[in-house]
């Protein structure tokens, strides 16, 4: 049953090492649902969240895995939408990653919504924020699109999912895969229109925060600076993120599973990408400082204290802003492969680091003159739960890359022979 | 998020964030509504074959 579900022409490890493999991930999968069932049961009292945390570890997680998942709706506005007409020299790699970068939004979005599915504390009123919908509320926006958007990547994923051997084989299934896949611009540009506006409204919730001036930002019209400096920053991670995924895929199985282009390629748009927010984010910065800053009566310093201290900017602009953004978008550098991988995983620790400052860092500012610079750390439930998002994501890439035709340049960077023939028709079990 | 539920009202805010959102669903369901449509009519031609 096994191999008749594994794609034309490809080999994967045998059924003894996967089930040992997807056991060590179910098992922190189980961790986190035992943790999800503990905060049902009895409450956020099970967080180290209170009335000054009222966002912890899951909003870090969320808005990190949500910038990480815009590797989605980027691969998918380049492919689809501008591909045949601006780029179309690079389509064929952006084509070799396309599968992997939507299943990786998938998990990404999927998950993000089922921790924000914990962390409202009573999921079974959470249809109010679409039904008494505030338009004027940035989280309204969001709790939107990307529930919408989870719909759009759901849609984009069908068509790889009925292109199983074997579900393929269903008259049904294969021409109405064919035919969702026909329309898929149509689908990457929704996905596009919804990502831009929830990835910016992320930002924006936190800079129109004007009574926290740690996180307040003026703008352009009723967007903040935020709103603008989110959506770059997740374009700028999301292919990077996609580029480390394809990576340890690549170690995982030993197969090489895309040409070293398509990496090269993902490497040059995050890198330019990267370049452009930090300059940007830098030129934020200092406008900050000397403008909201002095304004709220406040000096740069009064904002760095503790564990939160001065270092977290030096951390996320300098060592994971700049010097990621150098690497990759030298072409020298970025042809190394240890440096395009250093670079790809600092880039995206300097955009994680960016949601974790303006979500816990933002809370543990003082508000009163009498307030105390406060600090979070999360609870073993909140870590386990977290940890069940990335079981899951594991999981699900895993059985993916195993039963569907996740990389289409496989089958010919591998090619399988069997007594001197090269094999196409079936895929192939490894023994032992 | 309908005009039946007590708190709308007829403002811009609403008819253009609103606007927006089931202009972006009716495209996700025309494209939707488009596979399945060609999927019936293909299978029904296969039929007739």
């Amino acid at each position: 049953m096994d191999l008749a579900l594994i794609p034309n022409g490809v080999q994967r490890c045998s059924l003894k090492v996967f089930v040992p493999w997807m056991l060590l991930w179910l098992v922190i999968l189980a961790g986190g649902l035992l943790s999800a069932f503990l905060c049902f049961y009895k409450g956020l009292n099970q967080t180290n969240m209170n009335h000054y945390f009222a966002f912890g570890l899951w909003i870090v997680f969320d808005l990190s895995l949500i910038a990480l998942g815009a590797g989605a709706f980027f691969s998918g506005f380049l492919t689809h939408i501008i591909g045949e007409v601006f780029i179309y020299p690079y389509v064929e790699d952006l084509k070799a990653i396309i599968n992997a970068a939507v299943v990786i939004g998938f998990i990404c979005y999927s998950a993000a919504i089922a921790m924000l599915g914990v962390d409202i504390g009573q999921p079974l009123r959470g249809w109010f924020i679409f039904w008494h919908a505030n338009v004027h509320s940035m989280l309204t926006e969001v709790s939107f699109c990307i529930t919408a958007y989870l719909g759009v990547l759901t849609i984009e994923y069908l068509p790889l999912i009925l292109s199983n051997r074997k579900l393929n084989e269903i008259r049904e299934f294969n021409i109405f895969g064919s035919n969702l896949h026909h329309a898929m611009a149509l689908f990457a540009a929704a996905g596009t229109f919804l990502s831009f506006f929830h990835q910016g409204s992320l930002g924006g919730l936190f800079g129109v925060l004007f009574a926290r001036p740690f996180a307040f930002r003026e703008g352009f019209s009723i967007w903040p600076w935020t709103f603008f400096l989110f959506i770059l920053s997740s374009i700028a991670a999301g292919p990077s993120f996609t580029l480390l995924c394809v990576w340890i895929a690549q170690k995982v199985t030993g197969k090489e599973l895309v040409k070293r282009s398509a990496f090269t390629l993902l490497a040059k748009i995050s890198g330019w990408l990267l370049a452009t927010y930090v300059i940007l984010k830098i030129l934020d910065t200092i406008s900050w400082a000397y403008g909201v800053v002095p304004r709220a009566g406040l000096s740069f310093m009064d904002f760095y204290e503790g564990p939160y201290g001065v270092w977290l900017i030096v951390a996320e602009i300098g060592i994971f802003g700049i010097i990621p953004a150098i690497i990759l978008i030298t072409p020298r550098l970025r042809e190394r492969n240890e440096l395009l991988i250093a670079g790809a995983l600092m880039n995206i620790t300097g955009i994680v680091l960016n949601r974790f400052v303006f979500t816990i860092q933002t809370l543990a500012i003082p508000v009163m003159p009498f307030g105390k610079f406060m600090s979070y750390f999360p609870t073993w439930q909140e870590w386990g739960i977290a940890m069940g998002a990335v079981g899951y994501g594991i999981l699900v890439f895993s059985l993916s890359y195993r039963y569907l035709p996740l990389f289409p340049q496989e089958a010919e960077l591998n090619p399988i022979r069997i007594l001197g023939e090269v094999v196409t028709g079936s895929g192939v079990v490894k023994r032992g | 998020m309908f005009p039946f539920v007590f708190e709308w009202g007829w403002d811009a805010g609403r008819l253009i964030f609103m606007g927006l959102l089931y202009l972006v669903l009716g495209a996700i369901s025309l494209g939707l509504l488009y596979a399945f449509i060609k999927t019936w009519l293909a299978l029904r031609e296969q039929d007739k074959q």
